[in-house]
């Protein structure tokens, strides 16, 4: 065994444009995935997460580069000769065969006995909870249920890696939800390499083990979910994933772990971490998530107690929107500026103004490792 | 859908439409066992207008001969077309549209024209008018027919079904006999179908093909007709009308049991 599952080495894929001139889908991408991972790509349509897996699987090549599947390199490999199998998000079912056929497909391709073929088949779709209905045609079953034979079709094959694009992308929220935590769990039982194109932020949150981040054929971070939505690495990341805001400035001073920064517009000034390397009068950006902000009132202040912090400003409530869990606030950070600021509805009170009114003139501090200060790009 | 009636007039006007085009045939089938030999009084019920025919060796020899070029140029005509449409469907290349567009230019080319080019053409290469180049004639016209119905077909066909079926390990053959055909299998019948009927009732394109010796029904009956029709052409078209029907129901019943592919 290799040290990766599967390896992209700085794989280039061009197309040509119908337009004339090409289109550059992946540009120099470098993925190395461990065996045994939920590796999910991750980006919205036309990133090319699903030329990228589309390339391993064989559909198609790359222009340069190279891709390696358990250290072998795949060159022009056809799919019917690779060690990996495709959940496609269309289910791509055979229609005019049953599910048992078309679970045991892939068995009969490769030789297997027909007993053993029973036998496997059977347990793949005990796996995925269709027991019993192998005699069925797919148009019998309902979204998720085909797109469980998708699934036992795959993997009754035992393949080192388990490529799925967008399985879930056809099934309700509801489904979808339950869906995630069955993969999950079906990829931890089995321990088979799984690479999950998704353009759902969330569903890649929940399930990864890691995620790469893809923008435009680029990738632009890889790294496990706490880290992509805690230490995003460009502005693009942290937009994607998550909500956040954002405020531009320069950079007045460095030190070894945080940096200042004076925004544009206003005379404030934040203290924050930098992602990335920054050096004096750099422009940059800052961002900040919604729910690491705490909005307080002046009695703190009033009482003598400066708060020994830093970030803390006098703000004005815009409006606020009650949605069960949080209330979403909208505040006047001065200078033009106005963020989102979410909070926990801790008291259970029927009076969705009961925290804060709109007009009514506060205080907002942010700990200096929740700003995060990113370069400035374009 | 409501399963809401249609107005009377409506259901009027429907039913002399269906007289308008079945009357006639009606009429011919019931001469065909009229004693009278003049198709304008009945006179009482005979078969033995059916015994004249199933005893005239002209009309047997045509029928075989209708049958030979019908089977022959069929399979032939649906193998080319579909693997046209499949190809169509398939690739983009440089001239792509000239393919399309000339594929389907015999379609609406006049008969007599292509008949009297074919005529030509196998004067031109040597040919002996007979079997063989109504056979090739039929080929000719029956490819676009094919094509245009299987390309019907193919409309919305989700490639990733092939995608999958090699990706589970089947090679490209294996994927086309397993997967892509038996898919487009319905289209194809259609296909084979309409090629079969339209080489069984040619004329146009059949006279100028054919030789000595390989006269098929359509001329035969033309041939029979020059002074009156008879009873006994009224026997072989109700026979004719009838073998049509037949295939056209067993074409249903084969459509029926393929299921329909799930369109998305």
């Amino acid at each position: 065994m290799s040290q990766f599952a599967v390896e992209l080495r700085d794989v280039v894929k061009r197309f040509p444009n119908p337009g004339g001139g090409e289109i550059t889908a992946v540009n120099h991408a470098t993925l190395q995935i461990n065996h045994g991972e939920f590796f999910s790509l991750l980006g919205p349509s036309g990133c090319g997460k699903t030329t990228s897996l589309r390339m391993v699987a064989g559909f198609e090549w790359p222009t340069s580069g190279e891709i390696f599947i358990d250290g072998k390199p795949m060159g022009r490999t056809p799919p019917f000769l690779r060690p990996v199998n495709t959940v496609f998000q269309s289910y791509a079912l055979f229609q005019h065969m049953t599910i048992f056929q078309n679970v045991a497909f892939g068995l009969e391709m490769e030789g297997v006995s027909r007993e053993e073929t029973r036998r496997r088949v059977e347990a793949a779709l005990e796996m995925v909870q269709l027991t019993g209905m192998g005699s069925r045609k797919p148009r019998q079953l309902s979204g998720g249920q085909q797109q469980r034979v998708a699934l036992a079709r795959a993997l009754v094959k035992r393949p080192a890696v388990l490529l799925l694009d967008e399985p879930l992308g056809a099934l309700d929220l509801k489904l979808r939800k339950e869906m995630q935590l069955e993969l999950k769990a079906l990829q931890e039982q089995v321990g088979i390499t799984f690479i999950y194109v998704t353009h759902d932020q969330e569903e890649a949150l929940t399930m990864s083990d890691r995620i790469a981040v893809m923008n435009k054929g680029n990738v632009l971070q890889i790294g496990a979910p706490v880290e992509i939505y805690e230490r995003p690495n460009c502005r693009f990341v942290a937009d994607f994933i998550g909500e956040t805001n954002f405020l531009f400035g320069k950079v007045k001073a460095i030190d070894p772990d945080f940096v200042i920064v004076s925004l544009h517009g206003s005379e404030r000034e934040l203290v924050g971490i930098p992602l990335g390397k920054f050096y004096s009068g750099q422009e940059v950006v800052v961002s900040v998530r919604p729910e690491k902000m705490r909005i307080f009132d002046d009695t703190p202040l009033k009482i003598g107690v400066t708060p020994n912090q830093p970030n803390c400003f006098p703000i004005r409530i815009i409006n606020t929107m009650y949605i069960g869990s949080d209330t979403r606030i909208v505040i006047d950070f001065g200078g033009g500026t106005q963020l989102k600021v979410w909070e926990q509805n801790h008291l259970s009170t029927l009076d969705t103004l009961a925290y804060y009114a709109p007009g009514q003139e506060l205080w907002v501090t942010m700990r200096p490792e929740n700003v995060l200060i990113l370069p400035q790009e374009e | 859908m409501s399963e809401k009636k249609p107005a009377l007039w409506l259901r009027i006007y429907a039913l002399l439409a269906y007289a308008y085009i079945y009357f006639p045939i009606l009429i011919l089938i019931i001469f065909s066992f009229n004693t009278q030999k003049i198709n304008v009084r009945w006179e009482g019920f005979t078969l033995q207008w059916y015994k004249v025919l199933f005893n005239d060796q002209n009309v047997i020899l045509a029928t075989r001969n209708t049958l030979i070029i019908a089977f022959t140029s069929t399979i032939i005509s649906t193998v080319i077309g579909t693997l046209a449409a499949l190809a169509l469907q398939r690739y983009r290349f440089p001239g792509y549209g000239a393919a399309e567009s000339l594929l389907y230019v015999p379609v609406i080319i006049p008969e007599v024209v292509m008949g009297i080019s074919l005529l030509a053409f196998f004067a031109s290469i040597g040919l002996t008018l007979g079997l063989g180049t109504i056979t090739l004639s039929h080929i000719a016209f029956n490819i676009p027919f094919v094509t245009l119905v299987v390309r019907a077909r193919l409309h919305g066909f989700d490639k990733s079904i092939e995608e999958a079926a090699m990706d589970l390990g089947a090679n490209e053959l294996t994927t086309f006999w397993r997967v892509t055909l038996p898919t487009i299998m319905p289209g194809v019948l259609s296909g084979a179908l309409l090629a079969f009927t339209l080489s069984l009732d040619d004329y146009v394109i059949t006279y100028f093909t054919a030789g000595p010796g390989s006269t098929t029904l359509p001329l035969r009956i033309f041939s029979m007709v020059r002074f009156a029709v008879t009873p006994e052409v009224n026997a072989l078209s109700t026979l004719w009308v009838l073998t049509v029907f037949i295939v056209l129901l067993i074409g249903q019943i084969a459509q029926r049991s393929q299921s329909p592919q799930q369109t998305r």
